[in-house]
């Protein structure tokens, strides 16, 4: 991006919430079941059905509402958005338009706040599935509920619109409201943006780009668009409104529709649905059962546990791994030598796995009673990290394998003398080393040392005994 | 028991009586359900062909239900009133396993998979649904001559309509094909047809009675109501339909009393006439008759006072521009995609104009037509908007009225039931019928027709309206004139 423009990106982002049932009915919410399998007279809107709102629902968007700062709309009300569609029964969908649930908040990412411009409650539609010449329409999804989240014009770069979209995801899974899994369609963006001239102060013509499945197909297409809005400017060419899809086979953007079909979607107040009303009592309540936030959670780390910035940040990615890290913190009170473990070993596993920490198959307890062994001197980090991976295939306990292995810690002065005598007659170019001054090829030795003796000598004594006998 | 049956001079004479009235008898062990049903599947053979009130018929069903009633009942004197009651239900509500057509083309082959809540509750009050009766297409109409399956004739004379849009409802009811029928009324279509054809038509309260299973036409006037031949018989049918239901998020949960003539409640009323109901548009027979009723009412009653409905003038635009609205929404579903009727076509969108271009009637298509209009862009405020804004001046109206009277008087209709084919071809004639019962929808509130006289053997209805949730006085009301006029 050269300098002659200014990028200004917005975002809209589908959210479907966890919730068990459906937004309007009864219907259980399931991915991936036999097509319209999860479906009622309501959701499939046969003649005569009506809605009846979902609670819960109601709950986990004002959850979201409130952990982005907003303002809760205390009488909000439900809308009717038409258009003829084979994956919307009714012919629209009912939405929130005119009063949504709440307004006015914000997300904050490192060095600014994104303005939250509202945030509401709507069903999602079903979905078409074009086989060849035929359409096929699943209602399974059709509606799900889902919050919608609209932010105002505030981010800069593709960069920064991942990140916002980061911040969000990780805020919405704290809270539980949603799985916010891209691939499962739970967590759905659609940003619109536009150039400028820097200096300009009017806006310029924005374009929304849909079907972006990945934030890394988030990134690419708005670089993308970048690009084409940047070349059509230079030309000096109009930018036309429109929304584009993404392709991210040809890492392309196609026009949806043609101008001239310009949608009309006729709002108009849902005559079936009465006007939400949230009292202040209730709001107050869900204020209270909001769990802490990343930010906060982090801050914690910090202060209570002197850990460092990049470890607290790492730890609190995810709820469910800084809970892990706190578990384990309750059976052995070394925030460091937890954290270590945790952002090296258990991640290292994770990653390798590609499993997420509370799929992960040893327990808080069971962790910390492995690092207490190490702790307590009674093994070598090294026999900590064999004991580890044999936990990671078996459900035995750290003890249990321990014992099972004889690989405690030993006194053995004999065994020391003769095994280092052992080690530095086989590396002579080793110890040729570090009689030359390299005295950091001693770590070498101690290492060969532990192999041959399984890790059952301490490593102090080891490097002791190297040393005297070097002398 | 057979042989007590002997006691009714003509058999005939059976699908006349009121609902009260078979009750009495079937327990009185005078007439079995089985003989109730098979005189009005009778009746209905020898009727309907005529009238043609009904779009579909569940005889054998009937009977055999009937055959299983009869041998069911254990004690006689605890048979609660609408057992073994064949009633006719209104063919935009929804009958399990049934036909629902509405009416209409479109939905000429939909048959519903459940069962609407107000016909879970008559089927657990073990009544005997008869058929599903005829109606103008989508309740669209105040005529009964927009339907599909064609006009419904009036039964007091076939060269008349008998009012819509629940006609099918009202003609079956007055004929003696059924003691009683559910109707639909959005604005005015269970009272102008009760009205037509000389029998009880009452419109609850919105939010009274549950919506679930009525196939909307405007959802925000729509409303379940009752046809019946006696007052009585109405407050039965009312009572046993009406209650909240969590599947309407639009009902209502208040407690619905059960309906006893009172007649020092009756005395303390005062009666409201608001002169805006009586002004050019009135037929003059209609107002004498109706005044007449008023003076022999006013001698019971504390008072009788007129009273004002200032906005009354702008009530009839202010419907149609809502009720266009709504149903150019409620009717986007019919689009050929998952059930109903369904037109081949190459292309998604020549689906959905061949299916809708030949599904729907002309005056379906006009109102869906006005509707679409106005809630787009641009005419949303001036038209769909302003409606509202007056439809509350209106609400406002009854309030201000209802801290002096406690119940309302007007005509149910200006003018007399007309012939076929007259007004059909003039729509603006036409919605002119609604005018005296228009205005009720849109203030949500409870009113009822009752019959009140005849002119050249076409009946009169006079309209009584309350304050909402006060059905209970309506009916103590209504059952004084019925009373006053036998």
């Amino acid at each position: 991006m050269n300098d002659k423009y200014e990028v200004i990106i917005g975002l809209e982002v589908h959210v479907q919430l966890k919730t068990k049932s459906k937004c309007f009915c009864s219907c259980p919410v399931e991915f991936g079941g036999l097509p319209n399998t999860n479906v009622c007279p309501v959701c499939l809107g046969l003649p005569g059905t009506l809605p009846v709102l979902n609670r819960k629902a109601v709950e986990l968007a004002i959850k979201a509402g409130l952990a982005l700062n907003c303002q809760i709309i205390q009488k909000s009300s439900f809308a009717r958005k038409h258009y003829f569609y084979p994956d919307l029964p009714k012919g629209y969908q009912i939405t929130q338009y005119k009063e949504p649930l709440a307004v006015n908040g914000y997300i904050e990412i490192e060095d600014s706040k994104i303005r939250v411009r509202r945030l509401h409650l709507e069903e999602d539609s079903g979905k078409s599935m074009h086989c060849g010449t035929e359409t096929l329409v699943d209602f399974n999804r059709c509606g799900v509920p889902l919050i919608e989240v609209v932010t105002e014009p505030d981010i800069k770069s593709p960069e920064q619109t991942v990140q916002v979209l980061q911040v969000l995801r990780q805020i919405l899974r704290y809270l539980d409201v949603s799985d916010c899994d891209m691939e499962k369609g739970h967590f759905r963006c659609e940003p619109n943006i536009s150039l400028r001239k820097v200096g300009e102060k009017k806006l310029g013509v924005r374009t929304e780009l849909k079907n972006l499945n990945s934030l890394r197909s988030v990134r690419e297409g708005l670089q993308f668009e970048i690009e084409r809005q940047k070349k059509i400017l230079d030309n000096n060419e109009e930018v036309i409104q429109e929304t584009l899809f993404w392709d991210e086979q040809t890492k392309t953007a196609g026009s949806m529709r043609g101008k001239e079909e310009s949608e009309d979607y006729r709002y108009f107040p849902e005559p079936d649905l009465p006007v939400l009303v949230i009292s202040q009592s209730e709001i107050e309540r869900i204020k209270k059962s909001l769990p802490l936030m990343p930010w906060q959670r982090k801050a914690i780390l910090i202060s209570n546990y002197g850990l460092s910035e990049n470890t607290a940040e790492i730890i609190v990615e995810t709820k469910e791994f800084v809970d892990y890290f706190e578990e384990t913190l309750k059976e052995i009170n070394d925030p460091h030598l937890v954290a270590n473990w945790l952002v090296t070993e258990v991640r290292g596993i994770l990653n390798e796995k590609g499993i997420l920490i509370q799929d992960f198959s040893i327990s808080p307890s069971k962790l910390a009673e492995l690092l207490r062994l190490l702790k307590t001197e009674k093994i070598s980090n090294k026999v900590a990290k064999d004991i580890f991976n044999e936990m990671l295939i078996t459900d035995k306990t750290a003890t249990e394998i321990l014992n099972l292995k004889d690989l405690t810690l030993v006194d053995d002065e004999d065994l020391l003398f003769n095994t280092v005598k052992e080690v530095l007659q086989e590396n002579p170019e080793v110890v040729a080393k570090y009689k030359a001054g390299k005295t950091t090829v001693i770590s070498y030795l101690i290492g060969q040392v532990q192999k041959k003796t399984k890790g059952k000598l301490k490593p102090q004594k080891i490097q002791e005994a190297i040393i005297k006998q070097l002398e | 028991m057979n042989k007590d049956s002997s006691k009714l001079k003509n058999r005939e004479e059976i699908t006349q009586l009121t609902i009260k009235e078979i009750n009495q008898k079937i327990k009185a062990k005078e007439i079995s359900i089985f003989e109730v049903v098979s005189e009005v599947t009778n009746r209905i053979k020898a009727e309907d062909q005529k009238i043609n009130g009904y779009i579909s018929l569940y005889f054998e069903e009937a009977l055999a239900q009937a055959k299983r009633l009869d041998e069911t009942i254990s004690n006689y004197d605890n048979i609660n009133p609408l057992y073994g009651i064949p009633i006719a239900i209104k063919d935009n509500i929804c009958v399990k396993d049934k036909l629902a057509t509405c009416g209409s083309k479109i939905l000429s082959n939909f048959i519903s998979p459940y069962d609407a809540t107000v016909v879970e509750k008559l089927k657990q009050a073990n009544s005997i649904i008869i058929g599903k009766t005829n109606m103008d297409e989508f309740a669209m109409g105040s005529s009964n001559e927009t339907s599909y399956y064609g006009p419904v004739a009036n039964p007091k004379n076939t060269d008349y309509v008998p009012g819509g849009s629940s006609g099918g409802s009202a003609a079956v009811v007055a004929y003696g094909g059924a003691f009683g029928a559910l109707g639909t009324d959005t604005g005015g279509s269970v009272r102008l047809p009760a009205s037509f054809c000389g029998v009880v038509g009452l419109k609850p309260t919105y939010g009274r009675v549950s919506r679930y299973g009525l196939i909307a036409f405007a959802s925000s006037l729509d409303c379940i109501g009752t046809l019946a031949r006696s007052v009585e018989d109405t407050a039965m049918l009312f009572e046993t339909i009406a209650g909240f239901d969590e599947m309407d998020a639009t009902s209502v949960n208040f407690p619905v009393k059960k309906f006893e003539f009172d007649y020092s409640l009756f005395k303390s009323y005062t009666l409201g006439i608001p002169r805006e109901y009586f002004t050019e548009g009135l037929d003059f027979r209609i107002a004498k008759i109706i005044d007449e009723k008023i003076k022999e009412l006013s001698k019971e009653c504390r008072a009788v006072k007129e009273i004002s409905l200032p906005n009354t003038q702008y009530s009839t635009a202010t419907y149609y521009l809502i009720c266009t609205a709504e149903a150019s929404s409620n009717l986007a579903r019919y689009d050929g995609v998952k059930y109903g009727l369904r037109i081949s076509a190459r292309t998604l969108s020549e689906l959905y104009e061949l299916t809708r271009e030949d599904g729907f009637g002309q005056e379906v298509k006009r109102r869906i037509l006005i509707g679409t209009y106005g809630l787009s862009k641009g005419y949303y405020d001036e038209y769909y908007g302003t409606a509202q804004k007056v439809r509350n001046l209106i609400k406002q109206d009854f309030d201000e009225a209802f801290k002096n009277c406690n119940l309302i008087l007007t005509p149910t209709a200006p003018n007399l039931p007309f012939k076929l084919g007259e007004k059909i071809s003039d729509p603006l004639a036409m919605y002119l019928s609604d005018v005296y019962t228009n205005s009720i929808n849109l203030a949500g509130l409870p009113a009822i027709s009752v019959p009140v006289g005849e002119i050249d053997n076409l009946p009169v209805g006079l309209q009584i309206i309350g304050p909402a949730f006060e059905e209970t006085h309506l009916l103590n009301c209504a059952k004084m004139v019925e009373s006053l006029c036998k």
